[in-house]
């Protein structure tokens, strides 16, 4: 199971991931009153792009983003392995430095406003992301996730406000609207490609597939919070993590870019007043 | 490679349009006519686009950056002029700022006549882009295959058989680029 998983993984999570962007697609579409793109477009579109001529800026740079590639594949397959929860996110963070280093490196201003945006967006994500994992910790006791999933009941009984907090940080790591402040898949927003405006080609093309991996790695932390020793819990948490994504796509489409600021002062304002408030609960009641 | 035509991705430039085009050039991503069917995103970027999009005459501001864009996109690309100006140079063609149509300064690929040209004709024009987009991308591939995948770092296929010279802008008006009034 422990190499099984993370096999797995490496093999379905781009698949998994592709899907899910298919569906955000024709979702969006449907939602705009249009017909959409069909659902395998995504995987169209990364066909395409390796199959265009290679412009690369900087020589560092797809060696940087083949990084930033492996790195978020290696958090997946610990998470997936049931390692230690804590290590994955720190794995995580540092994924996200080597996107940083692939915008900046190539002296664009766009890039290098986008990569900036990047950097600014992680520190609106990680207090929510490590609260996470301490509040599994205090629960259970462990931050061993091949535990994590055989607990008594599912953690969000017990965890309410760190669901809450990390759904909403959710929006951040996925770059949606209002929080696509480092990268927009949409035309109309002031910064339209940021961190991917000099990625052409194959290294757009191994960008989806990273953004693939990512998301799928986040919905399943989505998932932690159901999955319980119970089997009946697994098609629950597939619902949940499917409402999270409908959820997601949603408010993508309903809302206008917020001011980076603005973004730091919410997110930690809700990171503070649910999870804290969860946290400070959970330890009275210990 | 397999099949490229299912996803074109779009650079609209404004060369010097009034406008007119462009507002239909963005009509054919409302609902009504929905181009995103046909797997078309808007892109902003060059590098991340296929076919260039055209409106308006060139002129003597426009040449430089519609030669810069064009050279900044990957290979296969396909270039549409959209609207009577971006084809010939339309009313404005005398007008002595103006060159003509784009294919004075990039190999320009379909046509689209019109003022402005209506969103069915833009979209019937960026379908036949997308099937020329396909022919030079399995071109484009079987060049890499002959050529080894090295090749697609400056893969070059077509480009001396079908750009030729592109006629210099300043030299087509008699003017140095120092000299833009032309005195």
């Amino acid at each position: 199971m422990r190499i099984l998983m993370p096999i797995l993984y490496l093999l379905l999570a781009p698949l998994v991931g592709g899907l899910l962007d298919g569906m955000d697609r024709k979702i969006s579409a449907r939602m705009q009153r249009r017909v959409g793109p069909p659902l395998l477009q995504p995987f169209y579109d990364v066909q395409k792009l390796f199959a265009k001529q290679r412009i690369v800026v900087t020589n560092s740079q797809t060696f940087l983003m083949i990084t930033y590639l492996v790195l978020m594949i290696a958090t997946g397959a610990l998470f997936y392995s049931g390692a230690d929860m804590l290590m994955c996110f720190f794995l995580l963070s540092t994924a996200g430095i080597f996107l940083y280093f692939t915008a900046v490196v190539t002296d664009s201003p766009y890039s290098y406003i986008g990569g900036q945006r990047e950097l600014f967006q992680e520190m609106c994500c990680e207090p929510a992301v490590l609260l996470t994992a301490i509040g599994f910790y205090i629960l259970e006791d462990t931050f061993q996730t091949r535990d994590l999933i055989h607990a008594d009941r599912s953690a969000i009984v017990a965890l309410p406000g760190f669901f809450i907090a990390f759904l909403f940080i959710l929006t951040i790591k996925m770059r949606k609207s209002p929080f696509d402040e480092s990268t927009s898949h949409h035309p109309h927003q002031e910064l339209v490609k940021g961190v991917t405006t000099e990625l052409g080609g194959g290294n757009l093309a191994l960008f989806q597939i990273t953004e693939w991996y990512e998301n799928v790695l986040m919905l399943s932390v989505v998932a932690l919070f159901i999955l319980n020793r119970n089997p009946w819990s697994i098609p629950c948490a597939v619902l949940v993590v499917l409402a999270t994504y409908f959820l997601e796509i949603l408010i993508d489409n309903t809302s206008a870019r917020m001011r980076s600021q603005k973004m730091l002062q919410l997110s930690w304002a809700v990171t503070i007043a649910a999870a804290g408030i969860n946290l400070v609960i959970l330890i009275l009641v210990r | 490679m397999g099949k490229v035509k299912r996803s074109p991705w779009l650079l609209h430039y404004d060369a010097s349009s009034c406008n007119g085009c462009d507002i239909e050039v963005l009509a054919c991503l409302t609902p009504v006519y929905d181009a995103e069917r046909f797997g078309v995103v808007n892109t902003g970027d060059p590098m991340q686009a296929d076919i260039l999009l055209v409106t308006g005459g060139v002129n003597a501001q426009s040449a430089e950056v519609v030669k810069q864009i064009y050279d900044q996109m990957a290979r296969p690309k396909v270039v549409v002029a959209v609207g009577i100006c971006a084809c010939t140079g339309g009313v404005f063609k005398d007008c002595y700022n103006i060159s003509g149509g784009v294919d004075t300064v990039i190999p320009v690929d379909v046509y689209v006549p019109g003022c402005a040209a209506r969103p069915e004709s833009i979209i019937d024009g960026i379908v036949k882009a997308v099937a020329i987009f396909q022919e030079r991308s399995d071109k484009h591939e079987k060049y890499i295959k002959e050529h080894g995948e090295s090749a697609r770092d400056m893969s070059d296929p077509d480009a001396a058989a079908r750009e030729g010279n592109p006629a210099d802008f300043f030299d087509a008006l008699g003017k140095t680029s120092d000299n833009k009034e032309g005195k």
